[in-house]
C-alpha cells in the first residue's frame, strides 16, 4: 500500500510538472472547454425567460449554476481515453507501461489526478468570472460541499474505469472508432452533459438510474447546487462506490482476457 | 548452475488477415476473410546461464524482438515453455517484472517535457527502490555516462544519444538481473554507440546481470557477446560461441594489399573486393591463404599485406543465404 502511495505521490507530482510546463496552453484549452455549457446556458437561460423565468423547474439562475459548475466536472471527466489506448497499442507505448511491476491504469488514473489538481486552481478564477456574467443562485449547504468533493473524484474513477474499458476493445481489433462515438453519443444524452436530467423524459431517466454515466455527470453537479437531502447524497456516493466496485471487478476480469491478446503491434 | 532463462520448444504464431489487392477483394474479403498463419518464432530451445551477454541475432522479421517480449512477458507463447529466474514470464508477476527491463532502442519512457532528473523519481517509486540506494545508483550511472550536465534539461531538448542514455538509465535504476536489450544502439553515432556498449559491460560485469542483446550492428556483439543465437525465420540457425560461428560460417579470409605499381592484375591470386588506389583488398579461400600470401610476397613488390578473418557482418550474412539456398 506504501507503494502505492509513494508511486500516486510521483505521478502526481510529474502531473503537475508537465501541466505546469505548458500552464498558458491549459488555460485556452479550458477557456475553449467554457463555449459548450455557455452555448447551454444561453439556450435554457433564453427558454426559462420566455416561459416566465422558469423551465422545467430551474430558473435562469439554478441553470447558471448547474452549468457553472458543469465546468468543472467536465473537466474532472477528461480521463484517458479509448483513442489513447488505441494510440498506445499502435505506437508500442503500451509495450514500457506493461514492463512496470504497477497496472498501467495506475498509471493513468494517477497522471490525470495530478492534471485534475491543477485544473481545479486554473478553474477558480474561470468560475468567478462566469459567476460576474451570468448570476449564478447557489444556496449550498456544508454537507453538500463535502460530498460535491468526494462525488466528482467519483466521477473521476468511473468514468476512467469506463473509457479503459472501452479503450481495452483495442486489444482485439485496433480500430474502434465507430464504438467509441456511439458510446459518446449514449454518454451524452444519458450524464446530464447535455441538459439537466430532470428535463429529459421520464423514461429516459429512469434508463439512467440503471446505467453509470449521471453518476459521472449529473450527480456531482446537482450534489452541490441542487436540493437533495443528505440521505440522497449519500445515497449517491454509495451508487458511485457501487459502480467503482463492481467495475474494477469487470476490469480485471476483462484485463485478464485482455492481456493475452496483446500483440505488441506497436513495438 | 540453473540456467537464468530457459527456453524450451517456443513458438510464437500470429494469424493474419490477407487479401489481394483492389475494390473487387476488398468487397470479397468481407464476406470472406482469408488468413494466414505467421510462424514469427517455431520452435526455439536455449538456456542461458547467470551473468552470460548473449547476442540474439538475424535478419528484419527473424522473430527475435517477439522472443525478447514472449520472454519479458509481453507477449504469450502459442506453444512451448519459458522460464526467466524462475518465473513464468506471462504471468507478469511485480515480483518477475522487477528483476528484470526491456530497452527498445525506438521506444521512450522517460516523460518528454521534464528533465530525466525528474522521471527518475517516478521510476523509484514504480520499482519502490529504497531512497539511499536509489540516489547511490542514478548517480553512479549518471557518471558512468557522464551526464551531470544534461540531466535538469527536459528530455525534449536532448540529442538521440543523449536521450538514448537516459532511457538507459531510467530502465536500470532499479538494478535488473536480466536484461532485454532490443537494438539499444539503433541510429546513434559510432562514439556513443561506443558509450552505451562500455556501459552495459560495466553493468553486467557489476551487476553479474545476464544480457540478452539484438542488434544489427555487429561492433555491438563483438564487444559484448562471447556466444550468439542466430534465428532466420523464427528458427535456430546457430547457437555458440561468436568465435566458432567465425570458423564455422567463414571459409574465406581477406588480405589488404599495398603495391608500388597499382596498375597490377591481381585476380589470380584471389578474389579482388576493393581497389582503392594501391591498396587492393582480396578474398582468398581460408586453406589457401598461406599459399597466397608466400606467393603474392615472391612474385610482387609488396609494401604493406594484412591478413584477417572476413568481417562478422559477412560471416552473419553468409549465414543467412546458407540457410536460403538450403531451403
Amino acid at each position: 500500500m506504501r507503494r502505492y502511495i509513494d508511486f500516486y505521490l510521483a505521478s502526481m507530482k510529474i502531473a503537475i510538472l508537465s501541466q505546469i510546463q505548458y500552464s498558458v496552453a491549459n488555460y485556452f484549452y479550458m477557456i475553449g472547454m467554457v463555449t459548450e455549457p455557455v452555448i447551454y446556458l444561453v439556450v435554457w437561460t433564453t427558454i426559462a425567460k420566455q416561459q416566465g423565468g422558469m423551465a422545467g423547474g430551474y430558473t435562469a439562475g439554478a441553470f447558471a449554476a448547474y452549468y457553472i459548475i458543469w465546468t468543472l466536472v467536465r473537466n474532472m471527466n477528461i480521463v484517458f481515453t479509448p483513442y489513447g489506448w488505441e494510440w498506445r497499442i499502435r505506437e508500442g507505448q503500451l509495450s514500457m507501461e506493461l514492463m512496470r511491476p504497477i497496472h498501467p491504469i495506475h498509471g493513468d488514473v494517477a497522471y490525470f489526478a495530478g492534471w485534475k489538481t491543477v485544473v481545479i486552481f486554473l478553474w477558480l478564477p474561470l468560475a468567478a468570472i462566469l459567476s460576474w456574467i451570468f448570476k449564478p443562485d447557489f444556496d449550498i449547504r456544508w454537507m453538500e460541499v463535502i460530498v460535491f468533493s468526494l462525488a466528482i473524484w467519483g466521477a473521476y474513477l468511473i468514468r476512467t474505469i469506463l473509457l479503459s474499458l472501452l479503450g481495452m476493445i483495442t486489444f482485439w481489433t485496433t480500430r474502434v472508432s465507430a464504438i467509441f462515438d456511439l458510446y459518446f453519443g449514449l454518454e451524452l444524452i444519458l450524464s446530464g452533459r447535455l441538459v439537466p436530467m430532470t428535463l429529459m423524459p421520464t423514461w429516459v431517466q429512469n434508463l439512467s438510474n440503471y446505467l453509470p454515466f449521471k453518476w459521472t455527470f449529473f450527480f456531482p453537479i446537482e450534489a452541490l447546487v441542487g436540493n437533495m437531502t443528505d440521505t440522497q447524497l449519500w445515497s449517491g456516493v454509495g451508487m458511485q462506490v457501487l459502480w467503482i466496485t463492481s467495475g474494477t471487478l469487470f476490469l480485471n476480469l476483462i484485463w485478464k482476457s485482455a492481456i493475452k491478446q496483446y500483440s505488441a503491434v506497436g513495438g | 548452475m540453473t540456467p537464468t532463462i530457459s527456453v524450451s520448444k517456443l513458438s510464437k504464431h500470429y494469424k493474419v488477415p490477407e487479401r489481394e489487392g483492389g475494390m473487387k477483394a476488398a468487397v470479397i474479403s468481407l464476406f470472406n476473410r482469408k488468413y494466414r498463419t505467421v510462424k514469427a518464432v517455431d520452435d526455439i530451445s536455449f538456456s542461458i546461464e547467470p551473468g552470460e551477454v548473449v547476442g540474439f541475432l538475424g535478419p528484419n522479421g527473424a522473430g527475435k524482438t517477439t522472443t525478447l517480449k514472449v520472454l519479458s512477458g509481453l507477449l504469450h507463447p502459442t506453444s512451448g515453455a519459458v522460464n526467466v529466474l524462475g518465473y513464468e514470464p506471462t504471468k507478469r508477476s511485480h515480483d518477475y517484472l522487477r528483476q528484470v527491463a526491456l530497452v527498445m532502442g525506438n521506444r521512450n519512457q522517460l516523460s518528454w517535457d521534464l528533465p530525466a532528473i525528474d522521471s527518475f523519481e517516478l521510476q523509484r517509486a514504480i520499482y519502490g527502490i529504497p531512497v539511499p540506494e536509489f540516489k547511490k545508483t542514478r548517480d553512479d550511472f549518471i557518471d558512468l555516462l557522464e551526464l551531470k550536465d544534461l540531466v535538469n534539461k527536459p528530455i525534449r531538448n536532448l540529442s538521440l544519444g543523449e536521450r538514448m542514455k537516459m532511457e538507459i538509465v531510467g530502465a536500470l535504476l532499479h538494478r535488473p538481473k536480466v536484461l532485454f536489450l532490443d537494438e539499444p544502439t539503433i541510429g546513434l553515432d559510432v562514439t556513443m554507440q561506443r558509450r552505451i556498449r562500455a556501459f552495459i559491460k560495466e553493468y553486467n560485469q557489476r551487476w553479474g546481470a545476464t544480457v540478452l542483446l539484438t542488434s544489427h550492428y555487429m561492433a555491438d556483439v563483438e564487444a559484448l557477446c562471447k556466444r550468439v543465437i542466430v534465428i532466420h525465420h523464427g528458427r535456430t540457425l546457430f547457437d555458440g560461441e561468436l568465435s566458432t560461428l567465425v570458423t564455422q560460417f567463414s571459409s574465406f579470409k581477406t588480405l589488404g594489399v599495398t603495391l608500388p605499381n597499382p596498375e597490377v592484375d591481381l585476380s589470380q591470386y584471389g578474389e579482388v573486393l576493393t581497389r582503392d588506389g594501391a591498396r587492393v583488398t582480396l578474398r582468398v579461400a581460408k586453406s589457401k591463404t598461406s599459399q597466397v600470401t608466400a606467393n603474392l610476397l615472391s612474385d610482387l613488390q609488396v609494401d604493406d599485406l594484412t591478413v584477417e578473418d572476413t568481417p562478422i557482418d559477412d560471416v552473419i550474412d553468409s549465414v543467412f543465404t546458407l540457410n536460403e539456398e538450403i531451403k
